[in-house]
């Protein structure tokens, strides 16, 4: 029997707040911003509500510097932003990259570049989660189409950061953030919660913050407990401590690579509608996967052959998993509100990147199962 | 309890040594006074977190052994105000210097004020970017001589005693590096201060503040802290009130600190109270 107070109607950001808190958070620091903004408002009445902390800090750098702090005494620690806070987020999201300090940081979109358009739609930061931050570096990056998945995934976020060690990225947009759906918020052990792996060497014996168990894992010890290290955004030795000999710094960077993208089976997250006998796929992601959707069943029942590949992993890319799904298909139509930032992903993956095509709107309104139909009759031929 | 004789070598990381100041650096003379702080309040080395930002005076919270948490950029007391407020039982101290903490920091730095969080800020004052090799800093002053002033300074400086008082810090003192033992005692108490401290300590750059301007070597850019400083209701201020003043400006214990008043907070949420 479903517990009726566990049926909520709510924005995605609410039940982005709702995921974070199944996950165990205990710390958010933020900056208000459109339209990420009421991520900040539920958890600062949630969080005290269980002895978490919330603090609204005086920019996004410093709710950034503050996320990293708070995990490193041993706390799920998450910021929320849009676009522009984003941006001033990237250098202290490349330090939790390069020091590997778990956090999550949800980025729901609105239009860009600089200002852009606060209250409506865009897609338009995948490659900025992909590359914002200077340097070679690996970054996991989640996002989702409709409340129940913003519940899960944003769970699988704060998962994946104590996996691997690593910030989450939460690619959200302002038609999820905004809109109001229903929420069943899942049993407690519904969806598995990892916890922060802590390092089982005992006190007076040398720990090494960085240096990896045989599965890759990076056992961490919080401050103020008994082994003391050190942590810091330049290369550095298994101890933490600043090291620049070519090996060093090489070995570290490769590692930082390869924990995520040697992962990329485990941390792909997707959903298929329709795709056992589809010549016509249309991948998508977060709102605009709802229109796929929707276009797709519409046209199913008209007999085309059509299916939706639905990512939720957005990085790293899944371009094996794409390639295999896409295999003999007539044409590949990927949907997204940007000026084809995922196109590009699976023009590299699939076997025939002349048969894929982009349908997209970039004017600050979802895109429409029409706008996406008439992409597709033009390549049946059938005219618009 | 018997107190331990103070020895230095209790408190550093002799992996991270040498260190890498000039010669003639007033740095160590911090690192040196902010040991013995640490060591007479008998502090428990597991109960501190060094977080600092970039530069030289950054490089601090490596050598100590504490937890130490060496950040980005001007952003050390963000990261601190993450550490502090998710752990409240734990000593946060924060070196800083000049540019690190009042030009790319200057946001933080009026900020933690603000809150009264109980962060103890370090901000080790010698006018100028060191580690990039010698730019002026918003503490140099007008009329300096900088790598990026090659016809001197026309930026007015920051009074960094004067602007944490305006925002709101509980604890002000000032000291300098020729005053040794001063600055262990302000470092001690800002340290003890329940809220947020800020201990400003003038340090000599020789090498590039001292031969730019020439204010000679290390030897006399220290007497001329004894020289141009007077502390705070001495003889010497009297007579001359134009000197920099050092001791402790303010020490306001009335101000709730931030993580307590945080706790109230969480008291009245966890009754329902919205």
């Amino acid at each position: 029997m479903k517990n009726k107070n566990n049926i909520r109607f709510v924005q995605g950001n609410e039940a982005c707040v709702e995921g974070a808190i199944y996950a165990g958070i205990d710390f958010f620091a933020g900056y208000p911003i459109t339209p990420s903004t009421e991520i900040a408002e539920h958890l600062a009445s949630r969080l005290p509500q269980k002895g978490g902390k919330f603090i609204q800090m005086e920019d996004e750098i410093a709710s950034m510097g503050a996320v990293i702090g708070a995990s490193l005494t041993g706390k799920k620690a998450m910021t929320a932003t849009s676009g522009p806070g984003f941006s001033l987020k990237q250098e202290a999201l490349g330090y939790a990259c390069m020091a590997e300090i778990p956090c999550v940081i949800a980025n729901v979109q609105r239009g860009g570049p600089s200002t852009g358009n606060p209250t409506h739609v865009s897609q338009g930061d995948v490659n900025q989660a992909r590359w914002g931050t200077h340097g070679d570096h690996a970054i996991i990056a989640l996002t989702a189409s409709n409340h129940q998945d913003v519940f899960k995934v944003t769970v699988e976020a704060f998962n994946m950061a104590e996996t691997y060690r690593t910030p989450v990225i939460l690619l959200l947009d302002e038609v999820i953030g905004h809109m109001r759906e229903k929420l069943v918020i899942p049993e407690q052990g519904d969806i598995p919660v990892v916890e922060r792996l802590r390092t089982s060497v005992k006190k007076g014996v040398d720990y090494h913050p960085y240096l990896p168990r045989e599965d890759g894992r990076l056992p961490m010890s919080d401050f103020g407990s008994e082994h003391r290290y050190n942590v810091t955004g330049l290369f550095h030795d298994m101890w933490g401590f600043p090291n620049n000999n070519p090996q060093v710094v090489s070995e570290l960077l490769r590692h930082l690579v390869d924990k995520i993208e040697s992962n990329v089976n485990e941390i792909s997250m997707y959903k298929e509608y329709w795709m056992d006998d589809a010549e016509y796929i249309l991948i998508s992601y977060g709102s605009s996967a709802r229109s796929a959707i929707h276009m797709a069943k519409n046209r199913r029942s008209r007999g085309v052959k059509i299916g939706v590949l639905e990512l939720q992993t957005l990085w790293p890319f899944p371009a094996d998993m794409v390639r295999e799904k896409c295999a003999g298909a007539k044409a590949i139509i990927v949907v997204e509100m940007n000026m084809g930032q995922v196109v590009t992903q699976v023009k590299n993956a699939v076997d025939n990147p002349d048969n894929v095509f982009l349908a997209n709107r970039v004017d600050g309104e979802l895109i429409t199962p029409s706008n996406i139909k008439s992409l597709l009759r033009m390549i049946q031929g059938k005219g618009v | 309890m018997t107190k331990q004789v103070f020895n230095f070598k209790d408190y550093i990381r002799p992996r991270f040594f040498p260190h890498m100041w000039c010669p003639g650096c007033g740095h160590g003379i911090v690192l040196g006074a902010l040991l013995r702080a640490v060591h007479e309040l008998g502090l428990d080395k597991n109960e501190i977190v060094m977080t600092s930002g970039i530069g030289c005076s950054s490089r601090i919270s490596g050598y100590v052994d504490f937890h130490s948490l060496h950040t980005i950029h001007g952003r050390a007391l963000a990261f601190a105000t993450g550490v502090k407020l998710s752990k409240p039982n734990l000593k946060a101290i924060v070196p800083m210097g000049d540019g690190d903490a009042l030009a790319i920091g200057g946001n933080h730095f009026i900020h933690a004020a603000r809150r009264n969080i109980d962060i103890t800020a370090i901000v080790m004052n010698n006018r100028i970017y060191g580690m990039t090799g010698g730019q002026f800093s918003p503490l140099s002053g007008s009329g300096k001589k900088a790598t990026t002033a090659p016809y001197l300074t026309i930026d007015r400086s920051f009074d960094v005693v004067e602007l944490a008082k305006s925002a709101g810090a509980t604890f002000v003192a000032r000291s300098t590096v020729y005053h040794a033992t001063e600055c262990k005692d302000l470092i001690k108490k800002g340290i003890s201060h329940k809220g947020f401290s800020l201990v400003e300590i003038l340090t000599q750059c020789p090498t590039y503040y001292g031969r730019k301007n020439k204010e000679g070597d290390a030897v006399q850019m220290m007497e001329s802290y004894k020289a141009n400083t007077a502390k705070i209701g001495s003889k010497k201020l009297e007579k001359d009130p134009g000197l920099i003043q050092r001791g402790v400006f303010v020490d306001n214990k009335d101000i709730p600190e931030y993580c307590e008043a945080y706790d109230k907070i969480i008291e009245t949420a966890m009754k329902g109270k919205a």
